[in-house]
């Protein structure tokens, strides 16, 4: 039915195209023109992206919505767009959220509004293109891309240390992407002219040099997701930013990485990737341990929250790294159910900052008295965080936890003692926040949620829910993909 | 010796530029304060005549004039036309800056235009004696038009440093050619490439002279560790004359280096490879690493210019086509981004005040936050971000450099770019981060203000489509070489 349209190009450039009009409304007195042109951009943005789940073919593992132009001859450089079912998913959590993100926004941003909601909707743009990318130079354009929209936002209109923040962030994540880019141009010569990411799945690579590959790509991916240790920009990226900025950081941004776990470290160098197996699990278990003893003592709801993506993440590498389908489904299961949660943890933080203007634990106490129906999605959300069966974020750390045990049985114990440190910091903060006697007149004076804020809350509450209860609308779209990628990473390519 | 008109066709634009000039400091003589702008539309309508002389005689076909001394081919019609283009562009940033600081005089645009005509020479010389006339011509106009202000101190210090050490290299230029001539018994390029080719030139000789050469041509160049002359010049210069030494004359002095190299000492390029290579390395790191220290947006710029010249010789030094039109499209690109850096600083200038420190940037999102957004273009340009046409003139230069096999020097050459992005960032972070703490209306003049537009854009828009321009590059080179 709509097999003739260029889908992907549309998800990619609609919302790019729709930020620049924002943009040009300019300065704060159209304020409201841009948050409405905002509004519709995101909602026509993501429009676009719903056929690509509706018209998705689950039978086949290749390329769906493919498209092909010449870009850069000189360099055989490729427009190559096109998704399976790993890639998928994602471009439509990304369109999703932004929606999110510009609500979130409405109220609360009230200086350079246009360039607030235009930054967002050219990072979606971008995000759906590192997404959808199947040439490995347009991959590392709109992966740098994206990095610029987001710098400003933290820098902008972050917190006290944002400048710090904005700049440790972009660095960081550069100084992964460049080495990346050495990788591409040495793989550009061995594949003898191709930029494109499925030639190099195919191309025989020796040992050494896969493993000099697969370092590279784990530097980039690893900053990104992020790994232990490398991941310190993480929780001060997310303090400073604004409530909208650290939603897209955690509900998009870390995927970017795992996704490129999956589709250039695995395929790629899959030899190194076995040898190195010991290295990565090693550093999941670390991130899923120790980074959630480190979240327990934090006094930041923010910091608490980042700690916890970190933790969460850790999973996502565990499961990528176990090469059996549950756990690779059960890896891609977790970051879309923690794109969801880790959304609307920042968004019910953000919240209760919009009220109070602290992010202090200590700041707070009895919310529940003053606002029962925030305190309930809370709860919800907290439960989700914390991996409680019925909602999405026990699905794919179960998962991932079965396959563990497949391999080896300590590496799953060590796993699921998550599900008691993440119950204990997710379920003690909210404790010390909303239960107990009203704490001080901050908190005394809150207002319950607003229509606005309602909306986002309820929208997220439900798909937590019914992703945790019917995950099989999410699982079924990956399955062939996954048992591809599985079959391909299987097969050694030394020559 | 009869000399027909086909010997001077090719010679043409620089015939025609020469009798413009000397029309124009004629009429100039005669023009009272209020008509000076008559200079001024002259001089560009005498680079628009070039522009179309050259584009019409352009043939793509290589011919020789002059007997050998003089060679029009696809390399040097390209180059100049955008040489002519670079020139005008600055003419137009310079005028309002000019004019607030008394120096809007026939001066200005005639050593301009001799200067553009020494260029011309340089990128059509094909022996070693019309090489040097042009480079002379081209120096001792910007040594003047350094020291043109010679009421202030700064300037007239760099003008004397420029001079001076601009002199030294020039000597040491000189000696070079002289060891290749002895050497080889020649001064025309191409012949120096024959004998080379048959190998009975003493070579003790050949790479003595080689060294001397290299060492002048980094001088010109301005890369490490010949490269002190650079920052006092750029910072003491008046920014527009900076603007014309940081742009146009890259284009010149890179046509110079390819003359020299690819076309005359190509055979002796394991010799320059190696030197070339230290050269960059260095360059990158004292170029970037000084670059963070520095409070002044023009010496910063200056070393970031070190830097990218590090950069453009990761390309040279690949020693074959794919790594020359990977150079050309550096330094095209190069131009570009330099014209709207330094054409921003002239831009938020106004008399009696330089706005060349960076905290003269600061909150200039708030100031002016159309100028902000082609200033954030511009860094990210530079410091190589997607999707801005800096990342691509690194991505040819690395192919270049992986595929001649120098992975590790990609390796270094991306982390010193690591952290040359830290001070681009930094003016990022200035204009938008921080509160403005000059509120002065930002007003530049419409002509100004729309080519600064398309500049900043121009930037971003070859960064979405960049393959017109890398064709057109690699195209030139391959006809020419």
């Amino acid at each position: 039915m709509l097999a003739g349209y260029p889908l992907l190009s549309l998800a990619v450039w609609v919302p790019i195209i729709a930020g620049a009009l924002v943009l040009a409304t300019g300065s704060d007195r159209n304020a409201n023109l841009a948050r409405w042109m905002a509004l519709i951009g995101a909602l026509v943005s993501f429009a676009v992206t719903v056929p690509l789940y509706t018209g998705f073919d689950t039978m086949t593992a290749n390329m769906q919505f493919e498209e092909l132009l010449p870009w850069i001859p000189t360099y055989n450089i490729n427009y190559h767009l096109g998704v399976d079912g790993i890639s998928m998913p994602f471009i439509l959590l990304t369109s999703f959220t932004t929606i999110l993100v510009v609500i979130a926004g409405w109220q609360v941003i009230q200086t350079k509004v246009s360039q607030y909601m235009a930054a967002f909707l050219m990072m979606s743009g971008a995000i759906i293109g590192v997404f959808a990318a199947l040439d490995a130079m347009l991959f590392y354009v709109f992966f740098e891309a994206m990095l610029i929209p987001l710098f400003l936002v933290i820098g902008i209109w972050g917190g006290p240390r944002r400048v710090y923040a904005a700049v440790k962030f972009f660095l960081y994540t550069l100084l992964g992407s460049l080495l990346m880019l050495v990788a591409f141009l040495y793989l550009y010569f061995q594949s003898g002219g191709s930029f494109e990411i499925l030639d190099y799945q195919r191309l025989p690579i020796g040992m050494s040099a896969q493993i000099l590959i697969f370092l590279a790509f784990f530097l980039s991916f690893a900053v990104k997701v992020p790994m232990w240790p490398v991941h310190t920009w993480l929780p001060d990226a997310h303090v400073e930013a604004p409530t909208g900025g650290s939603v897209v950081l955690a509900a998009i941004t870390l995927k970017v990485g795992a996704y490129g776990f999956l589709r250039f470290n695995l395929p790629i160098a899959p030899d190194a990737s076995h040898y190195l197996t010991g290295f990565m699990v090693t550093l999941s278990l670390i991130a899923v341990v120790y980074i959630g003893l480190v979240a327990l003592v934090q006094a930041d709801m923010k910091k608490l929250i980042a700690y916890s993506s970190i933790s969460h993440m850790g999973f996502v590498t565990l499961g990528l790294f176990m090469f059996n389908s549950i756990g690779t489904e059960g890896a891609l299961v977790q970051m879309i159910s923690h794109g969801f949660i880790s959304a609307a943890m920042f968004l019910s933080v953000g919240v209760m900052y919009d009220r109070v203007h602290s992010r202090q634990i200590a700041d707070y106490g009895g919310v529940a008295n003053k606002m029962p129906i925030f305190a309930a999605f809370l709860m919800l959300f907290s439960m989700a965080n914390a991996g409680l069966p019925g909602t999405s974020g026990f699905i794919g750390e179960f998962m991932v936890i079965m396959s563990a045990i497949k391999v080896n049985f300590w590496f799953a114990f060590l796993a699921s003692t998550t599900l008691i440190f993440g119950a204990a910091y997710t379920l003690w903060m909210y404790k010390r926040v909303i239960f107990g006697a009203v704490a001080n007149h901050h908190v005394a004076e809150m207002k319950d949620v607003s229509a606005r804020e309602f909306s986002f809350l309820a929208v997220l509450a439900v798909l937590v829910l019914s992703m945790g209860l019917y995950p099989k609308p999410y699982t079924e779209v990956m399955h062939t993909s996954v048992n591809n990628l599985l079959a391909h990473v299987a097969i050694s390519k030394l020559p | 010796m009869n000399l027909a008109f086909t010997d001077v066709l090719p010679l043409l634009p620089e015939i025609f530029l020469l009798a413009a000039v000397s029309l124009i400091l004629l009429i100039d003589l005669f023009l009272g304060k209020e008509q000076r702008y008559i200079t001024y539309i002259l001089s560009l309508a005498a680079l628009l005549g070039c522009g179309w002389l050259t584009f019409t005689t352009a043939t793509g076909v290589t011919t020789y004039a002059m007997h050998g001394m003089f060679v029009d081919d696809l390399l040097s019609d390209t180059l100049k036309l955008m040489l002519y283009f670079v020139v005008a562009v600055v003419m137009v940033y310079s005028r309002s800056y000019i004019h607030a600081r008394g120096m809007f005089q026939g001066e200005f645009f005639v050593l301009m235009l001799f200067a553009t005509l020494g260029m011309m020479v340089m990128i059509s010389a094909s022996n070693f004696l019309t090489l040097y006339m042009g480079l002379e011509l081209m120096s001792l106009s910007l040594y003047a038009l350094v020291a043109l202000r010679r009421d202030n101190a700064v300037a007239t210090e760099a003008a004397m440093k420029y001079f001076v050490l601009g002199a030294l290299a020039s000597g040491m230029l000189l000696y070079g050619m002289s060891m290749i001539y002895g050497a080889t018994g020649s001064l025309d390029l191409s012949r120096i490439a024959t004998v080379l080719q048959a190998g009975v030139a003493n070579n003790t000789v050949l790479v003595f002279g080689l060294v001397f050469i290299v060492a002048g041509l980094a001088f010109k160049l301005g890369v490490a560790p010949f490269h002190m002359w650079l920052p006092d010049v750029y910072h003491g210069a008046p920014t527009a004359v900076t603007l014309f030494i940081a742009t146009a004359t890259k284009l010149a002095a890179f046509a110079f280096v390819l003359r020299i190299l690819a076309q005359g000492l190509q055979v002796m390029s394991v010799d320059w490879q190696q030197m070339m290579m230290i050269m960059a390395v260095l360059s990158m790191a004292i170029g970037n690493i000084t670059a963070i220290a520095q409070t002044n947006f023009k010496r910063m710029l200056a070393y970031s210019t070190i830097s990218h010249m590090g950069f453009l010789l990761l390309g040279l030094l690949a020693a074959d086509i794919n790594g020359y039109s990977a150079a050309m499209f550096y330094i095209v690109t190069y131009t570009l981004t330099g014209l709207g850096a330094f054409g921003m600083i002239m831009l938020l200038s106004r008399k009696g005040f330089e706005a060349d420190n960076l905290d003269d940037l600061k909150g200039l999102n708030q100031r002016h936050p159309w100028y902000a957004f082609m200033m954030l273009i511009i860094m990210f340009s530079l410091a190589g971000v997607p999707p801005t046409v800096g990342f691509y003139a690194k991505l040819s230069v690395l192919q270049a450099v992986v595929n001649a096999g120098y992975i590790w020097l990609a390796v270094v050459a991306v982390m010193f770019s690591l952290i040359g992005a830290f001070y681009y960032l930094r003016i990022v972070r200035l204009m938008y981060f921080d509160k403005p703490v000059d509120n002065h209306r930002i007003r530049p003049e419409g002509d100004m203000a729309v080519l600064m537009s398309a500049n900043g854009l121009a930037v971003l828009a070859l960064g979405i489509l960049p393959q017109p321009l890398m064709a057109l590059c690699v195209y030139a080179i391959q006809r020419s070489l």
